[in-house]
């Protein structure tokens, strides 16, 4: 931990000098049930900052999604705060402060593609002209312009995941939050949208916190790797990448890459030790 | 349309095998009566005369498919729309007690399910008694329904299009009710992180995606509401009406008269389905599906 830690020191001071735009402190929750609680999150103390590409990785079941879930104001928690912009969640959710991208694409079958992406906009009563203009300016950003006019049944897995992205990031929140967005889709297209993705967080300047189950993919996107272990879930390890911001694919055949995924992997080897 | 056209091969089918059941169990019921009064005459008339007439007797006990043809065909095309003996003139009288009811039955229904969905209490008070009102036969207070509204000086359209509005509120409901839940939790989580009102929540998430519960209830009430109908106007004895034509057949003994009245009764059904059918494909398509 030491040697990582004064490895990645520059790094963190840049870090340190960025407000807090997600802060975890003691939070816990837990999920009755009927053989016994669940304890789907244990004392989890998290910051991330503004500009953080946060990943989360560990087994099924160590409380991802639910911390995912108690940052969008979906759960409450049962003890400890977290504070998204300063707020509670929920001034957080009403301040439209985060998109949220669920593993399902979710686009309503009978709008077009234009009108999946206004729909966030017509809810929160954008004008009209505006809601035209910024579906078409994030149709762009996602490369999906030219499909405005098709219904998802005409895409396939991987664009409506990528049309699903516009939709969260129609409204300008400065929060992105994606549980397992790419988990459904093949490998080849995966690795397309995670390099588009990076592409999009450099031109947004958005925080990013990301669900995975897949090691290269946490350490290729993120900035901060989160590892979870199950039971109760809880934080084993957050590692800082030492990668540049600016990652060209075959940064993964990189030492330095492969330094950091073994790393993420003695974390949830770690974790796991617990259990047995 | 080509589908259409592929359609039409297994409902001829059917239809045929009807036809062929119907002529065979016309001859078995009808010859009876010919072979009696043979007897009694001390004639002994071949086969094929008895079954001849046996297809074209004034009263039989189920008279031929062509004569029932036969029947309607007099009492439309032949018949001014005017004439108390049209068909389409009594037709007409139970079709607008229908579409009436139909519609009451319609809005009734969905208001109910808007309720329900949307209200805890609604749904623990309500649903069981929309429930128990099916339970209630609807020949057995029909009866007291019309009377009671004629007491108070409604009568004509009105009280058979409230019975209507009872038979076809109930699919309508149900289905609704169902439908304006069929929405994922992840769907409803959606419109929770973009805090939607309930009201945006309905008519963007709930409303579209009730719609082929809607249409399937729509097709059930509306054949519902073209018999509570024709019930409502068996019992006051009604003048006009296809109910009150299988009544004054039923009097009189008239089965042509009865077989016709039912014939054109499931037609209007049949087209009623239909249209509604058309209605929902029509609505699909607006709503972006594979054409
Ligand atoms: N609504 C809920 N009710 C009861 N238990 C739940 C609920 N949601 C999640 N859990 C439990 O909480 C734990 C963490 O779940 P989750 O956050 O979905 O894990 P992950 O996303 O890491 O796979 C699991 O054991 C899960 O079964
Ligand atoms: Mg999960």
């Amino acid at each position: 931990m030491q040697a990582q830690a004064s490895r990645t020191a520059a790094a963190s001071d840049d870090a340190a000098s960025r407000p807090a735009v997600i802060e975890a402190r003691g939070l816990s929750l837990t999920f009755p049930a009927d053989d016994g609680p669940v304890h789907a999150l244990s004392d989890v103390d998290l910051t991330i900052r503004k500009g953080d590409f946060v990943s989360f990785i560990g087994p099924s079941g160590c409380g991802k999604t639910t911390f995912l879930r108690v940052i969008a104001d979906l759960e409450q928690p049962t003890a400890g705060e977290v504070r998204v912009n300063g707020m509670t969640p929920r001034e957080a959710r009403l301040a439209r402060a985060y998109g949220y991208v669920f593993q399902a694409a979710g686009l309503y079958p009978w709008r077009t593609i234009a009108a999946n992406v206004r729909l966030p906009l017509e809810i929160m009563g954008y004008p009209r002209e505006e809601q035209e203009e910024r579906v078409r300016r994030t149709l762009e950003l996602v490369n999906l312009t030219g499909f405005e006019r098709k219904f998802p049944w005409q895409l396939s897995g991987g664009m409506q995941q990528r049309a699903s992205i516009a939709r969260a990031l129609a409204f300008d929140a400065d929060i992105l939050l994606m549980d397992e967005p790419f988990g459904a889709l093949d490998e080849i297209v995966r690795d397309h949208l995670n390099e588009q993705l990076l592409k999009l967080w450099a031109k947004t300047d958005k925080t990013i916190g990301f669900v995975t189950h897949s090691i290269p993919e946490a350490v290729y996107l993120s900035t901060r790797i989160v590892v979870m272990s199950p039971r109760p879930g809880r934080i084993i390890d957050v590692i800082e990448s030492t990668l540049p911001r600016e990652r060209p694919l075959d940064i993964r055949e990189t030492p330095e890459f492969l330094e950091i995924a073994h790393r993420v992997r003695e974390g949830l080897k770690a974790g796991h030790s617990y259990e047995d | 349309m080509r589908r259409a056209a592929g359609d039409a091969g297994p409902v001829l089918c059917v239809l045929m095998a009807i036809l062929v059941l119907w002529y065979a169990a016309a001859a078995a019921l009808n010859l009876q009566w010919e072979r009696d009064q043979a007897e009694r005459a001390g004639r002994a008339p071949s086969l094929t005369q008895m079954l001849s007439a046996a297809m074209s007797q004034d009263r039989p006990v189920l008279p031929a498919p062509h004569q029932v043809a036969v029947e309607i065909w007099k009492t439309t095309v032949d018949k001014k729309i005017t004439s108390k003996r049209s068909l389409v003139y009594h037709s007409w009288v139970t079709l607008s007690a229908t579409l009436l009811g139909f519609a009451m039955g319609t809005l009734l229904g969905v208001l109910l399910a808007v309720g329900i969905v949307h209200s805890r209490a609604l749904d623990l008070s309500l649903m069981p008694w929309i429930i128990a009102s099916q339970t209630i036969p609807i020949l057995a207070i029909a009866p007291m329904i019309i009377v009671v509204l004629n007491a108070v000086g409604i009568s004509g359209l009105l009280p058979k299009a409230l019975i209507s509005t009872y038979l076809s509120f109930f699919p309508v409901a149900v289905g609704m009710v169902k439908g304006l839940r069929s929405p994922d939790a992840m769907q409803m989580d959606q419109m929770r992180t973009w805090s939607a009102t309930t009201a945006q929540t309905f008519w963007k998430l709930r409303l579209p995606s009730s719609m082929p519960y809607l249409f399937a209830s729509l097709k059930v009430a509306v054949a519902a509401s073209l018999v509570g109908a024709i019930v409502g106007e068996l019992p006051t004895g009604a003048v006009a009406g296809l109910g009150a034509r299988l009544l004054a057949g039923s009097y009189y003994g008239q089965t042509i008269q009865i077989w016709s009245a039912l014939v054109t009764a499931s037609i209007l059904a049949a087209a009623l389905v239909a249209i509604v059918g058309a209605m929902h494909r029509r609505v699909l398509r607006r709503m972006g599906a594979a054409a």
